[in-house]
């Protein structure tokens, strides 16, 4: 008998999280680290890529961060890969193996992947987007037959930058994907790539029909990326962009992530670009 | 419909009062509050308005959510059983509020914690005869008639209130009680007569019709109006305190000084606060006063009404009394609409 982490929301109340255990960490970046985490026996979080969990320090507060593990290889356990950039997150990295924190989730829309079947496939990562994407990267390259071509893009800061060394030199291995890095600022031996993430993408031959993009990254990315993408013929609904807003309560009631009428943490946080475009408050 | 004579009002909260917490308007230092009432003598169902809404017994401005013990990881839920509690003397406005309240806290991931206080409240709502005040405009939103889903309804008849009676909750309040009179025609005639007189005592005040409000609203986003009135706004969030249908909140944990046991609790938030949709590292979504206090009617008259197929402003007026800055839904509104006018009749004239 598993169940499903969504489910005791029901239970009680939907504000209570579930205990989880840190069983592995890795220190990626001086800034963002990676959790690997086990809900108690018997419980399985049953995600889809995009979607994110409400994360608890119990005293210090909760925090929404998307899930970086692929789905088909949760089972009881998922992965947190977190910027420290606030109160939950400074609590969150100075966590170690072993330590308890609690969850609730996973909530949102993610990518709409029966969407991208026979489809070709550009991922576009910015910085910590490369998380919630590799989610999505690893259900598409556990049955990479059911898809066309695939493409990553990434982009970071500096070479020191790069999440997730181990799975990009596996992608980068592989003949069926097509692998592209930049960074904003090289470093000494850096000897690839330097330029922000749209100089990636005409090394990408992919006819513009037929073709979806999945795009994470921030803010100030998206307006640039988007240009570059609609100039190359890709059909607005075909872009699948992942939304960051302050989702405080993950259930549709506290109001933070409101970007016009959509409530980000239950509509989103993916959503197309046809569906945002005439948003205001949606790209800028 | 029942008839209650008004000498018996007193004898009937008393009544309730055996079974319930009843709470009701009460004047203070000439304002009027919601609170408990302890005699029926305190009891008032003519008024102005409160200065918070009923919402405060629903979604209170503090809420405890779960405690836990940071150590053991023990967490429990904080689901308040609240005894019995009967709202005197709602306005219908504030029905409405409510009506909306229970469609959005049902929606999707049920709160358990507004329904088990919900589940234990009945309202008791009041005919409004005149304007309780200038900043309402109830009429203008349709609001001013009870909806649907009421419970008991009163309607001043001079020495006597027709009471209606529109759940089994309702029902409830009056069942087996020998105060209550079955009406005679001359009951029915008179609740006609006072009805059909007080709509005359309402004005419209929107100068536009309520149906046109989201599509008002739509064509209005890139207003320089926004920028006008958004400069004059302090970003109080007074508004929002007093609206009875804004329900966002903040979450907050408290812990002892051990570190060790401790409560997550809610409180009431506002989208008027400059930091309200501002993400971890500091980005604004919302980055300027004029967008905040777009949202905030947007939400109110387009977003809402999109989503649960109602208007989240109820035309209770309350914003515009506590506002500062002077700021009123009827004249930002108003301005909205006359700014509209001439560039469709100005596109109507060229096609």
């Amino acid at each position: 008998m598993t169940t499903l982490l969504r489910e005791t929301l029901t239970h009680s109340s939907i504000y209570m999280p579930t205990p989880a255990r840190i069983v592995e960490v890795e220190q990626f970046t001086e800034v963002e680290k990676w959790f690997h985490l086990e809900l108690p026996s018997g419980f399985t979080i049953d995600h889809k890529p995009g979607q994110f969990v409400e994360v608890s320090i119990l005293g210090i507060g909760e925090a929404p961060i998307s899930i970086c593990s692929s789905p088909a290889r949760s089972n009881g356990s998922f992965e947190l890969c977190v910027r420290r950039v606030g109160k939950l997150t400074d609590a969150l990295h100075r966590l170690d193996v072993g330590s308890m924190i609690a969850v609730r989730g996973p909530f949102g829309h993610g990518f709409p992947i029966d969407r991208f079947h026979g489809k070709d496939i550009i991922f576009i990562a910015g910085g910590l987007g490369l998380a919630p994407l590799r989610s999505l990267i690893t259900e598409v390259l556990d049955e990479r037959g059911k898809y066309g071509r695939v493409a990553l893009l990434y982009g970071a800061r500096t070479p020191n930058d790069f999440l997730f060394p181990a799975d990009l030199a596996a992608w980068a291995d592989r003949e069926d994907v097509e692998c592209h890095v930049t960074v904003d600022r090289p470093t000494e031996g850096w000897d690839g790539p330097v330029g922000v993430i749209t100089t990636l993408l005409p090394k990408v031959k992919f006819p513009a029909r037929n073709t979806v993009v999945a795009i994470v990254g921030p803010p100030v990315m998206y307006r640039f990326v988007l240009d570059e993408l609609l100039a190359a013929g890709i059909a607005e609904g075909n872009i699948w962009l992942s939304f960051e807003r302050q989702m405080k309560c993950g259930v549709g009631k506290c109001g933070h992530c409101q970007m016009h009428h959509i409530y980000t943490c239950q509509q989103g946080p993916v959503l197309s670009y046809a569906e945002v475009k005439n948003l205001e408050e949606a790209l800028s | 419909m029942k008839i209650l004579p008004k000498h018996s009002l007193k004898a009937w909260v008393e009544r309730l009062r055996a079974t319930h917490r009843v709470v009701a308007p009460r004047e203070t230092y000439g304002q009027y509050i919601f609170e408990e009432i302890e005699n029926a003598d305190d009891l008032v169902l003519d008024y102005h308005t409160s200065v918070l809404p009923p919402k405060k017994y629903l979604l209170p401005p503090r809420e405890d959510l779960f405690a836990f013990n940071a150590k053991t990881m023990e967490m429990s839920p904080l689901i308040e059983e609240i005894q019995p509690t009967v709202i005197m003397a709602l306005h219908t406005c504030d029905l409405h509020a409510i009506t909306l309240l229970d469609k959005i806290q049902g929606t999707g991931h049920t709160d358990q914690h507004y329904q088990a206080r919900r589940r234990k409240t009945t309202l008791v709502s009041i005919e409004c005869l005149k304007p309780c005040m200038d900043h309402a405009f109830c009429k203008s939103m349709g609001t001013l008639a009870v909806p649907e889903g009421f419970d008991v309804h009163l309607t001043d008849l001079g020495d006597r209130y027709a009471v209606d009676i529109g759940s089994e909750q309702g029902e409830q309040l009056i069942e087996g009680l020998s105060l209550f009179w079955e009406p005679v025609e001359a009951d029915y005639d008179r609740v006609n007569q006072v009805m059909a007189g007080k709509w005359p005592n309402f004005d419209y005040r929107l100068d536009c019709d309520v149906t046109d409000l989201p599509d008002l609203l739509a064509a209005s986003q890139d207003s320089a109006l926004w920028d006008e009135v958004g400069d004059t706004c302090l970003a109080c969030g007074q508004c929002t305190k007093v609206c009875p249908t804004c329900y966002c909140f903040d979450v907050l944990d408290e812990i002892d000084l051990k570190l060790e046991h401790g409560k997550r609790i809610r409180v009431w938030d506002s989208c008027l606060i400059e930091k309200f949709a501002v993400v971890a590292g500091g980005h604004n979504f919302r980055s300027s006063q004029a967008r905040r206090l777009r949202h905030r009617f947007l939400r109110k008259g387009k977003y809402q009404f999109e989503s649960y197929g109602l208007l989240g402003c109820v035309g209770c007026g309350r914003c515009a009394l506590s506002c500062p800055a002077h700021i009123t839904p009827i004249g930002l509104l108003n301005t909205l609409a006359e700014r509209r006018r001439p560039a469709t009749e100005e596109a109507s004239s060229r096609s």
